[in-house]
């Protein structure tokens, strides 16, 4: 957190839509579980992030905070806005109203709205800055089929970083290393396996160094005995204290490594709280009747 | 399930005592008389058409031998293959440009790409040889300088485009804007997630086109781009309206109008454009190999990329021993 220095701008400048009336549950506060940094501020913070395609609302003034080094789990059913949250993150998604901030910075614009009110856009260099610090995750990959799985992880710090090769391999092949994959470096991703596919991804997003990570269902596309393989990874960087938010079905993941479990549904964020207050006591019915079809 | 396996047949396990798999089948094909028909019919057909290459005088496969290699000949095909690389090589770059251009969020980018299509697509490319054959009456000098005002320096079209420069110009932005339809389809072949990973990596949009987005694409592309190359080989055969002289269709009817004998001359031009055809396909096979590295249906690959999927994914060790878990249940 090199520029965490700079002060979050007061909530009420941000371009908040109309608090629509969220029926249901309250969001719960989190509280504090062993969020040591307490008064620091939060690393991610969202507020009001309102997504609308058309007449579609897909996210409803979501508020979430992520302190550094949390892990965060959204849960929720298909379609309720779990994976648009997360892309609203790193801008692959803008939203239509509310702002992201990570450590302090607003995502996408400028800190402060024009004389007019109007938000001025950053420059697209400048997005690409702010995304390269943010690993992504994707339910499907989404390797570069051209490549090898080392030519993968070292394209992004070459290109983007502006690293000399050898320095890029080096730092490859111990990521490699580190997702168990050493000897699949120069392997083609159609020759590995889904979880293989999966890893290689995975290490690819650590090798820009990013202050935190985003896993959009990062095993939803795997073969039930192909799961375990990437949940290792994902909960060995999870105890190495990346700032983590999961998008997942696993219910195990979720209780064993969460810090906080967030439900949405129907592009609300409905409950948050540490896994056992969520997963073991939920409050809400809605809540109730996901974990039973889950579980 | 079957756990209860037949009882050997003892004539067959004499037999193939050292077979591991015991009762391997032995299959006899199904009849195919199709084939056999096909094949006596085809042969019939070949012979008689040997029989009248070789019988018809017409075919006077003595001036075919004498012209085959001669010198104005030889010329032609080097000035033919020149025109055709040259003006492919334009061709391709300016449709990359301009099917860039098309995905472009700037408007004025996408209307000139959409109008220099519409333009050199919608006429005739004998037309646009002609013009730019006249390109020098038409345009005699070219100046930079503001209009109407200062003119810093100029320069006479007529030194600087000769008729060879004009058939390449001609048939390349011609060709431009046919490969510029089949660049736009490469590129938007390539899955959308592809972009956003590499978005997600910061990568700007540049190097998104010229690292991950173009190398996948040219797999889909070189096919049709080999076709266009084959087709412009031939296409060649018009620069005569521009009017340049050197190329092979043009050679060989001057020695056929010389000699009385088109045939033979027709016949020699022929041998040379499969010539080249061939070796043109050499070079796609090869392109085509290059720019499907990693992908798996690529056809008739060698090396590393004969392995299999499965094949690679069962020596990775990822998967449970037991392939048939389901059995269990």
């Amino acid at each position: 957190m090199t520029h965490a220095a700079t002060p979050a701008p007061t909530p009420d400048s941000a371009p908040t839509p109309d608090p629509a009336a969220v029926p249901g549950a309250a969001p719960v506060p989190d509280p504090g579980s062993d969020a040591a940094a307490g008064a620091a501020a939060p690393l991610i913070e969202l507020e009001g992030v309102h997504k609308a395609f058309g007449d579609l609302h897909v996210l409803k003034n979501c508020d979430l905070s992520v302190a550094a080094g949390e892990v965060t789990v959204l849960i929720g059913p298909s379609g309720s806005g779990k994976s648009t949250l997360l892309r609203c993150i790193n801008q692959l998604e803008e939203p239509t109203a509310g702002r992201v901030r990570i450590a302090g910075v607003t995502q996408g614009y400028a800190e402060k709205p024009l004389a007019d009110g109007r938000w001025q856009k950053l420059p697209s260099t400048q997005i690409a800055h702010q995304r390269s610090r943010i690993g992504m995750v994707f339910q499907r990959f989404h390797l570069f089929p051209h490549m090898t799985a080392l030519q993968n992880i070292m394209e992004a710090p070459i290109q983007v970083l502006g690293r000399s090769a050898a320095e890029a391999e080096k730092s490859a092949l111990s990521l490699l290393e580190r997702v168990g994959l050493a000897d699949r470096a120069d392997h083609y991703p159609s020759e590995l396996s889904g979880g293989q596919q999966q890893r290689v991804a995975i290490a690819r997003a650590l090798a820009m160094d990013p202050e935190l990570m985003l896993f959009d269902e990062p095993t939803s596309a795997l073969d039930p005995e192909l799961v375990a393989e990437v949940l290792a990874v994902l909960k060995e960087l999870a105890e190495g204290g990346m700032t983590m938010i999961v998008v997942t079905h696993e219910m195990g993941f979720a209780r064993e490594v969460a810090d906080q479990v967030v439900f949405m549904d129907d592009g609300m964020i409905l409950e948050q709280g540490t896994p056992d207050q969520l997963i073991e006591q939920p409050r809400s019915e809605r809540l109730k009747g996901f974990l039973a079809s889950v579980l | 399930m079957s756990t209860q396996t037949p009882a050997p047949v003892p004539a067959a396990a004499g037999r193939r005592a050292e077979d591991p798999i015991p009762h391997r089948i032995r299959a006899k094909a199904s009849p195919r008389p199709g084939t056999w028909i096909s094949a006596v019919v085809v042969v019939l057909v070949v012979l008689g058409l040997i029989n009248f290459l070789i019988t018809n005088p017409v075919f006077d496969w003595a001036t075919v031998a004498t012209y085959i290699l001669d010198v104005k000949v030889v010329q032609g095909v080097g000035w033919t293959l020149l025109i055709t690389v040259l003006s492919m090589v334009l061709g391709t770059v300016v449709a990359l440009t301009a099917a860039i251009m098309r995905r472009s969020e700037n408007p004025v980018l996408r209307g000139v790409s959409w109008a220099y299509i519409f333009v050199f697509r919608g006429t005739p490319v004998y037309t646009q040889l002609v013009f730019w054959g006249l390109f020098t009456v038409i345009v005699p000098k070219i100046a930079l300088g503001i209009p109407f005002g200062p003119e810093w320096f100029s320069f006479s079209t007529r030194d600087y485009f000769p008729a060879f420069w004009a058939a390449v110009v001609g048939l390349g932005l011609n060709e431009g804007a046919y490969l510029a339809e089949i660049f736009r389809s490469g590129l938007n072949s390539v899955d959308k997630g592809q972009t956003e990973a590499s978005k997600a990596l910061g990568m700007s949009n540049g190097k998104i086109l010229r690292r991950i987005i173009i190398p996948q694409a040219m797999r889909v592309i070189v096919p049709p781009l080999g076709n266009e190359t084959i087709g412009m080989l031939k296409t060649t055969s018009l620069v005569l309206a521009v009017p340049f002289t050197l190329d092979l269709t043009f050679a060989t009817n001057a020695i056929a109008n010389k000699l009385y004998a088109p045939i033979p001359l027709l016949i020699v031009a022929a041998i040379w454009y499969l010539a080249i055809t061939s070796v043109l396909m050499v070079g796609q096979y090869f392109l085509e190999r290059y720019f499907g590295r990693g992908f798996d249906d690529r056809p008739g690959g060698v090396g590393p990329a004969k392995r299999s999927r499965q094949s690679a994914v069962n020596r990775a060790g990822t998967t449970p021993k037991d392939s048939l878990p389901e059995v269990e249940l």
